[in-house]
């Protein structure tokens, strides 16, 4: 049953592990991925993504496990057959050729009908509006354009994946924003499976479908975007997602009658709207609260489950909102709120949250 | 006898999985591998070819090498051409050996690497740091002379050494390695005190350190490395010296490679091979130690010292 | 009001310890390198012959020098040495650069062989070969004496083919370096582009040739520059070798110059001579330096 909703998939890994020499890189991963799905592999450097989307391209030898793609079985299959296309960071344009032969230039080696390769070299420039830009080199090229004609040499392979790895990394701010919607629209037109490769957070919540969380070679958690934020499976998740970061409180789950209670330092949330992962069967210990700056509130009444008072360190404006540092149960704690209610440096306030909005972690760091 | 088991990576799993799984085998013997092992080899004993024979040559006796055949080992070893060779060759009417050829060069070698490498490397340090007017000019005629042929300055050099009376002394020699040396080892001072923090050398002159104080204390300290590949680039160039040597040193001074040359190409008398391949050895040793030693930072010396040529 | 300020330091003051430091470099480049070069040129103009005068006589000295069968032997041989070390190295470089490129094994142990002869001098490299290279005792004896009597092999002693003696030993010398240079170049090629050929089917060869060798541009002209300049000097080698021998069949400019300054007193020969040799380079570096220039300057 499991092979075959594998099979199904446009792209399965499975049981795939990767060592170079004693360090595992990769330990015994598996990923399915659904046809015409957009999945990005994020996490910091050295978590492994781009080494996984190297093994699905076949530029890397695997140690273990199989890779399935649309059902093929390609574990062994140089990349040119796996039915794959790819864009690197460095763009990886040949920068001697001009840009119709960087696009036309696989399809030349692999003997293809010259008529065929125009019709897709113009599909591609098309909707890649490179048109004008067809007989310059890259170096007369900016880094958008360079980046698209990298995505272009990708399309004319006319696959079934492409593999995106940091594409757009080397870009500076507003550029990236732009290309991010530019690829987005590029997945809704084409409808092909996409995989992408970022260590940006905002790349990855805005392109993605589903987001693989890695780390330590080690797929974390595989969800949509928004439940990946809003119900992190472990700590690691829960800070390296959302900017501000997420405010941890160290403290412990206690029982008090029937209610369960986090209680740190002074404080006591009452958890009877929090939805414990095992029902509330959870035994007291040591725990840590997670709540985002942007589940608080400040002084705006009371009729939040939990309320306590602080005074406020720093203030930061950042434009449209503003971050307010405080201290609660003696320890850092941001807020996130508009700009206009904000208040001053040294006041008092009144912090107030659900704690339903919250995720509760255990001393190992899972979610309970 | 399990035949699946030989197999496993063909086999399918027990929960459905099939195919192929992990690494795709390869051959040991592969053709790629073949090619490209089997070429290096070949070429790797071709170049290993000539030290053999000038070992085994230098190790046999002279009845041997008339009899057999040069890629043979010594069917008895003999070091008596190396002693020869060392202490009673002949070179025209001397025949003290090569020892003497080997103190002078000694004696041009460390002179030469450490003047030439205190002038260039407080001059690359000034090119890098404390440019003034004229300064980057007077660099681009120093590099472009590097490419200048050496015979066309061969003979004015001859005279300002006889103008300030060093012309066929050790002296003089040193002087003229050191010109010679200047620019592949100014360049190599600059690009390495051009590529260092900016903000160290500013650090320190608000610090309140003058250009001799910025030198000793921060740059020659932050930058052995580049001294070792400077010193290695300048000890094998000087020692396989052969040009200079000839044309600024008298027959008492001649450095190794001059003394190696008079002795083997001698026209008087019987050839020794064995001694000739013993004297040659000899002579090789000193750049080829340094070479093996060196490693790494004399593959780095090349990439700069190539431009020497 | 110019009272009240104190006075700018002298020019030639500011700066000084640098000023001072770079006074070897200032005279090296300005006395010896600028200086001896047109005190040469100039001198190949006058009829010195043991001490160089200024009594100009023209270009008394090229007519004779390109009058002389030495000479035209000379530059004969530095033209097919040169051609063919060019061509030998920069492609042998280059194979061996790849073939060591393909993350194999014992790469260090490989390449410590194939540059350990760029250690030595050309002088031990000259009579290394010359002995290996003898006729009876040599590779020519060793074959023969297998049973294959008719073999013929010792250019060092037929003036036809000498020059190729001496360019066997070059380019086992020389190599290694070549190698290096090319290493370093493929080295420095971006690791995403080989990707992007595996993943377009681009097969190897067609990589190397379409591909990487065009982005080594820059290596290969730097690589050409540093095996030209090397070419045009070559002398040591040629002594240890052969002496010029047999007769004058494997002369070199580099050796003319020095036996007419130094041996047969002719200094206004071997000015002129020497002046011929700086030419050639000029011929090879300033399309060079334009062309790097010019990059530069459209960058």
């Amino acid at each position: 049953m499991r092979a075959e909703r594998a099979i199904n998939a446009s792209v399965s890994v499975r049981d795939l592990s990767l060592n170079f020499g004693a360090v595992q890189v990769l330990k015994a991963l598996n990923l399915n991925i659904a046809e015409g799905e957009f999945v990005v592999l994020l996490g910091p450097s050295g978590c492994g993504k781009s080494t996984l989307l190297n093994c699905i391209a076949g530029l890397l030898d695997i140690t273990d496990g199989r890779i399935f793609i649309k059902g093929r079985n390609v574990t062994w299959e140089e990349p040119k057959d796996r039915g794959i296309g790819m864009v690197f960071q460095s763009y990886a344009l040949y920068p001697q050729m001009s840009v119709e032969k960087n696009l036309s230039f696989g399809l030349r080696v692999a003997g293809l009908p010259k008529d065929e390769i125009a019709q897709r070299i113009a599909r591609a420039a098309e909707i890649l509006q490179i048109e004008p830009l067809l007989q310059r080199k890259p170096a007369a090229l900016s880094g958008g354009q360079r980046q698209r004609v990298a995505i272009g040499r990708a399309l004319v392979r006319d696959v079934d994946v492409f593999l995106f790895d940091e594409p757009l990394s080397n870009l500076d701010a507003k550029l990236r924003s732009e290309l991010r919607v530019e690829i987005k629209l590029l997945h809704r037109r084409l409808q092909n499976t996409m995989i992408y490769v970022t260590h940006d957070q905002i790349e990855a919540m805005t392109l993605a479908d589903r987001i693989a969380v890695m780390r330590g070679g080690v797929i974390q958690q595989f969800d949509a975007p928004q439940a990946i934020y809003n119900r992190p499976v472990n700590r690691f998740v829960a800070g390296f997602l959302g900017s501000p970061a997420m405010n941890f409180l160290e403290g412990k789950i206690e029982k008090s009658g029937p209610e369960l209670r986090f209680a740190a330092d002074g404080l006591s949330v009452p958890l009877s709207t929090y939805a414990f992962a095992d029902g509330a069967q959870t035994a007291p210990g040591a725990a840590a609260l997670g709540i985002r700056p942007e589940h608080v509130s400040l002084n705006s009444g009371d009729g939040w489950p939990f309320s306590a008072t602080a005074s406020v360190d720093v203030v930061e404006p950042m434009g449209s909102d503003t971050l307010v540092w405080l201290k609660l149960a003696g320890q850092k704690f941001s807020v996130r709120m508009s700009s206009e209610r904000a208040p001053q440096a040294g006041d008092q306030v009144t912090v107030g949250f659900d704690p339903m909005r919250a995720s509760l972690f255990d001393a190992a760091g899972d979610r309970l | 006898m399990n035949i699946a088991s030989k197999s496993p990576i063909l086999t399918t799993d027990a929960d459905g999985f099939a195919g192929p799984r992990g690494p795709k085998p390869r051959r040991m013997l592969s053709r790629r591998n073949i090619i490209v092992y089997g070429t290096l080899l070949v070429v790797a004993v071709y170049y290993l070819l000539p030290l053999y024979v000038m070992i085994v040559t230098s190790l046999k006796g002279m009845p041997e090498i008339r009899l057999g055949n040069i890629f043979s080992p010594p069917l008895e070893i003999t070091f008596e051409p190396w002693i020869k060779a060392w202490s009673s060759a002949c070179t025209g009417l001397n025949c003290d050996g090569l020892s003497r050829g080997f103190w002078n060069s000694v004696r041009i070698t460390v002179p030469s690497v450490i003047l030439s490498i205190a002038i260039a490397s407080v001059n690359g340090y000034a090119l890098a740091n404390w440019r003034f007017k004229g300064s980057e000019l007077f660099f681009t005629i120093l590099i472009v002379g590097a490419f200048i042929p050496y015979q066309v300055m061969l003979y004015p050099i001859v005279i300002i050494l006889r103008e300030i009376g060093l012309y066929g002394s050790l002296a003089g020699l040193v002087i003229v390695h050191s010109i010679f040396g200047m620019p592949i080892l100014t360049l190599l001072f600059r690009n390495y005190f051009t590529s260092m923090p900016e903000e160290l050398f500013k650090a320190a002159r608000v610090d309140g350190a003058g250009f001799w104080g910025i030198y000793l204390r921060i740059m020659l300290p932050m930058s052995l490395p580049i001294f070792v590949v400077a010193v290695i680039i300048q000890i094998t160039g000087i020692w396989n010296d052969f040009l200079f040597g000839v044309v600024y040193t008298r027959p008492e001074t001649y450095p190794m490679t001059v003394q190696l040359n008079n002795i083997v190409n001698s026209v008087q008398g019987v050839k020794e091979y064995n001694v000739n391949m013993a004297a040659t050895l000899i002579t090789g040793l000193v750049p080829l130690i340094v070479y093996f030693v060196s490693g790494k930072l004399f593959v780095r010396g090349i990439a700069a010292g190539a431009v020497k040529g | 009001m110019s009272e009240s300020q104190t006075r700018p330091p002298n020019r030639l003051l500011r700066n000084l310890n640098a000023k001072i430091a770079s006074i070897p470099m200032i005279l090296t480049a300005v006395v010896v390198f600028a200086g001896g070069t047109v005190w040469t040129v100039l001198h190949s103009f006058t009829n010195s012959k043991l001490l160089p005068r200024l009594n100009f006589v023209g270009i008394d000295q090229y007519t004779r020098l390109w009058a002389t069968p030495r000479w035209l032997v000379s530059i004969e041989n530095l033209l097919i040495y040169g051609v063919l070390s060019l061509v030998f190295s920069l492609v042998i470089g280059f194979v061996l650069a790849a073939l060591l490129d393909q993350k194999i094994r014992f790469e260090n142990t490989f390449r410590t062989i194939l540059l350990y002869p760029y250690a030595l001098s050309f002088i031990v490299t000259g009579l290394v070969w010359q002995w290996l290279l003898n006729p009876e005792l040599g590779i020519q004896g060793v074959v023969r004496n297998l049973g294959w009597t008719s073999f013929s092999f010792d250019p060092l002693y037929d003036s036809s083919i000498v020059i190729y003696g001496i360019l066997i030993a070059a380019l086992w010398q020389g190599t290694g370096l070549v190698m290096c240079l090319m290493l370093a170049g493929l080295r420095g090629i971006d690791e995403d582009i080989w990707k992007a050929a595996r993943v377009d089917g681009i097969p190897m060869w067609k990589t190397y040739l379409f591909i990487v060798i065009p982005m080594m541009r820059p290596v290969f002209v730097t690589t050409l520059v540093i095996i030209a300049s090397g070419i045009v000097r070559v002398y040591d080698l040629v002594v240890a070798q052969t002496s010029g021998g047999p007769g004058i069949a494997s002369e070199v400019p580099a050796k003319y110059v020095y036996d007419y300054m130094f041996f047969a007193q002719n200094l206004g020969q071997g000015f002129a001579a020497s002046t011929m040799m700086l030419l050639s380079v000029v011929i090879v570096i300033v399309p060079w330096a334009y062309l790097e220039f010019g990059r530069r300057r459209r960058a």
